[in-house]
């Protein structure tokens, strides 16, 4: 069955229009990453730099094509009982507490032990039935009637048996409950997987993946990011921004700015009702850009410089 | 599947690519969803399905614009009127027909099985094989044949023909062999004695190094802690089974944490060992940067603390700094050892590992193996590596036989191989 928004997904022009309409510049491998997700029905998995909107991807995803988002943050020591699904315990105790009376009372006719607990197994899986299921994440995206976008953030961040359990609902979008059984998606959630490479992920995981990997755009892309994000900002500032911010890149930083501190500074010289740049305003600010206090001894210095290569590099927006 | 794209699969793979069956077809089908027509976009898509990090991503770039970056065969003079040729071969080459020469080439270069070369060598052979291919004979008669201003012209055209299919053939030894001659050198070079290695297979060396550095950092970085059956943890388990009114059906063991493991290195970086201290120090300075916590001191004569040295530089600044500030001289391992007492000897302590590089040749000065002793009493262990070969230890002022009661390992370490397998026993262990 296809779902609703499929016709929404017809070509990777349509997806570049289509996230920018939900306020995410894509550059062209993200939306042929999108395009493909969906037409071959494989996760994605998104790798890059922190701030560069890896999360920001998926949220604008999900906004786009009017699905919900369902987010799970991995973290070391994450299982499936908070993943994928747990037992109500609470509700099956209770029930029992109270259904107790009126199970005495049905089986209280039956003569023998063995006649009581034949009939017994008449009422089925009584306490192990979808009802005292609490679905967690993973089972909540696969039983969304109308698809959803499904973000496992941070996968290198869990441990690598859970990176195995995964592997059946990346590949089938099926889960296995033992008591249950299989439950399968209706309609395959959107998924998408991010990491910040802190581990090696298994072979596995990656073959079953789309791998895409976002870096730090050029000059052109930024400006483009920081129209969309931060409106307010007038077209010589950014330009001169952006192209400030690209040059600071060139520099051995421990954490270089990422997007997402660039539409930061952007947002702070907004407030500031700054026209132009200039080195003192930029030495004020800088803790906006770099987090690390050896970074900004790092660049101080050289502010002047950077700045006038800034102007001679600095692009024309289309 | 058709066959460019599985030619395709063949030139990434041999790039570096593992490309498994299943994402060959994966690569099929999103090639089916793409089509042929855009080729940033089936760039892209490839990329997408078959390179699974950054490396390989350029690596797969690099390949992909080779794969489709034709040799231009070399402009035609303007074509002549007078001339006259048979052979189609001929024509082309009076005429200047370019794209139906490369056309030609190409059809010749498939016949000839050019994908299958394999070693540089065979480059004469496979262009031979095409040029014959193309009609070399028929065009050799002509020239012969012809009036002396045709022949001219064929025979600049046979020589601009011969430079181009063999660029054809250098550019397919480019994308389908440079796999296996890298692998087999990667593989030689492992095994040969660090100290040994030639200069300009040091970069080489370099990124093995590395590679096997983070390769090791990774394995250890995979399991911390251990699950430990048989010992209940108590206060685990009634939380677990809360939701059972705290009757224990699922009992939880007390997990063993692994700690990080702190390691000191010692390395001697004389005259000696200069040769292999290069490599030791790359080695120290790619596993500093996967794992924290390791502190590192350099000694020819005096006892150097280089962390600080490995810690914030480029590795090409950091090697030289370190050989400056304690090598080159000759080795006093009585006075390294007693420099560490008097100073570090802080560091040790039950977690600790001690890992001495050197030869343990202290040019007849006092070795002072009590100062062994004493660290291997305080260390959890001391891990001795020698470059040099057993039978060598104790010969002239080797003082190895002198130290090794105290190591709980002292091996014999002078390949990249060995010293793999050293340091990757002791990280699984835990060290």
């Amino acid at each position: 069955m296809l779902p609703p928004w499929h016709s929404l997904l017809h070509s990777i022009d349509a997806t570049d229009r289509g996230l920018e309409a939900a306020g995410y510049i894509a550059s062209r491998p993200i939306s042929t990453a999108v395009y493909l997700a969906h037409h071959l029905q494989k996760p994605i998995l998104v790798e890059g730099p922190a701030g560069v909107g890896k999360t920001e991807l998926a949220k604008a995803l999900a906004s786009w094509l009017g699905l919900g988002l369902i987010r799970m943050q991995c973290y070391e020591g994450l299982d499936e009982s908070k993943a994928l699904y747990e037992w109500k315990y609470g509700k099956q105790l209770l029930y029992t507490q109270i259904l107790k009376d009126r199970l005495g009372a049905a089986l209280g006719e039956e003569p023998g032990l063995d006649a009581a607990l034949a009939r017994l197994h008449g009422f089925g899986d009584l306490f192990f039935s979808e009802q005292f299921l609490e679905p967690r994440p993973l089972l909540r995206a696969l039983r969304e009637p109308g698809g959803a976008v499904l973000l496992i953030d941070e996968i290198d961040k869990a441990d690598q048996e859970f990176e195995a359990f995964l592997l059946e609902l990346l590949s089938d979008y099926q889960v296995s409950i033992p008591e249950i059984g299989t439950i399968r998606a209706t309609v395959p959630p959107l998924v998408l997987l991010t990491s910040n490479s802190q581990r090696d992920l298994g072979d596995a995981l990656k073959r079953r993946c789309l791998h895409l990997h976002i870096g730090l755009p050029d000059a052109r892309l930024e400006a483009r990011i920081v129209a969309a994000r931060v409106p307010g900002v007038e077209e010589g500032l950014r330009r001169q921004l952006v192209a400030f911010v690209q040059q600071l890149r060139t520099l051995d930083l421990k954490k270089l700015p990422s997007v997402s501190e660039t539409i930061d500074w952007a947002r702070t010289l907004l407030l500031l009702h700054v026209r132009e740049l200039d080195a003192a305003l930029i030495r004020d600010t800088l803790n906006v850009l770099l987090k690390f206090e050896s970074d900004i001894e790092a660049a101080d210095p050289r502010l002047a410089e950077l700045l006038q290569a800034a102007a001679r590099e600095s692009v024309p927006v289309r | 599947m058709q066959g460019p794209l599985l030619d395709l699969l063949r030139a990434a793979r041999s790039a570096g690519l593992r490309i498994s069956p299943a994402e060959s077809i994966d690569a099929a089908r999103a090639v089916e969803q793409v089509g042929y027509a855009d080729r940033t976009t089936l760039r892209d898509t490839l990329s997408l399905v078959l390179a699974k990090t950054v490396e390989e991503k350029r690596a797969f770039a690099d390949c992909f614009d080779l794969f489709f970056s034709r040799t231009g065969f070399a402009p035609e003079p303007p074509p002549d009127a007078a001339a006259k040729a048979d052979s189609p071969l001929a024509q082309m080459l009076l005429s200047g027909d370019r794209s139906g020469l490369a056309a030609a080439a190409e059809q010749a270069a498939v016949e000839a099985g050019v994908g299958n070369i394999t070693i540089f060598t065979q480059v004469n052979l496979y262009t031979r094989r095409i040029l014959e291919r193309m009609g070399l004979a028929a065009l050799d008669r002509e020239i012969a044949a012809a009036p002396p201003a045709t022949a001219e012209r064929l025979r600049e055209g046979r020589e601009r023909l011969r430079e181009g299919v063999r660029e054809l053939v250098q550019q397919n030894l480019a994308l389908y062999a440079r796999g296996q001659a890298e692998e087999y050198r990667n593989r030689t070079l492992a095994r040969t004695r660090l100290a040994a290695i030639d200069r300009r297979d040091h970069d080489r060396m370099r990124r093995l190094v590395r590679a096997m550095a983070r390769r090791l950092a990774a394995q250890y970085g995979r399991r911390r802690k251990r699950r430990r059956r048989g010992l209940l943890d108590a206060r685990r388990t009634i939380r677990r089974n809360m939701g059972w009114d705290g009757l224990p059906f699922i009992p939880v063991w007390k997990q063993e944490v692994i700690d990080k493991p702190k390691l000191v290195v010692l390395c001697d970086v004389s005259g000696s060992v200069a040769a292999m201290a290069q490599f030791l120090l790359l080695f120290l300075y790619s596993l500093n940067e996967a794992l924290s916590g390791l502190r590192a001191f350099a000694f020819s004569g005096t006892l150097v603390d280089v962390s600080d040295l490995l810690e914030g530089q480029p590795i090409e600044r950091a090697i030289p700094a370190v050989l400056d500030r304690a090598g080159f001289g000759s080795s006093n391992y009585g006075q390294a050892l007693a420099d560490f007492a008097e100073h570090h000897m802080a560091l040790l302590d039950s977690r600790t590992t001690v890992i001495i590089l050197g030869d343990g040749r202290g040019n007849r000065t006092d070795p002072r193996t009590e100062i062994l002793a004493a660290m291997a009493n305080r260390a959890k262990q001391i891990v001795w590596l020698n470059p040099e070969t057993r039978p060598l230890w104790g010969t002239g002022d080797s003082d190895m036989p002198r130290y090794a009661p105290h190591c709980r390992i002292a091996a014999v370490c002078n390949t990249l191989d060995q010293l793999d397998r050293v340091i990757g026993g002791l990280l699984r262990d835990g060290a």
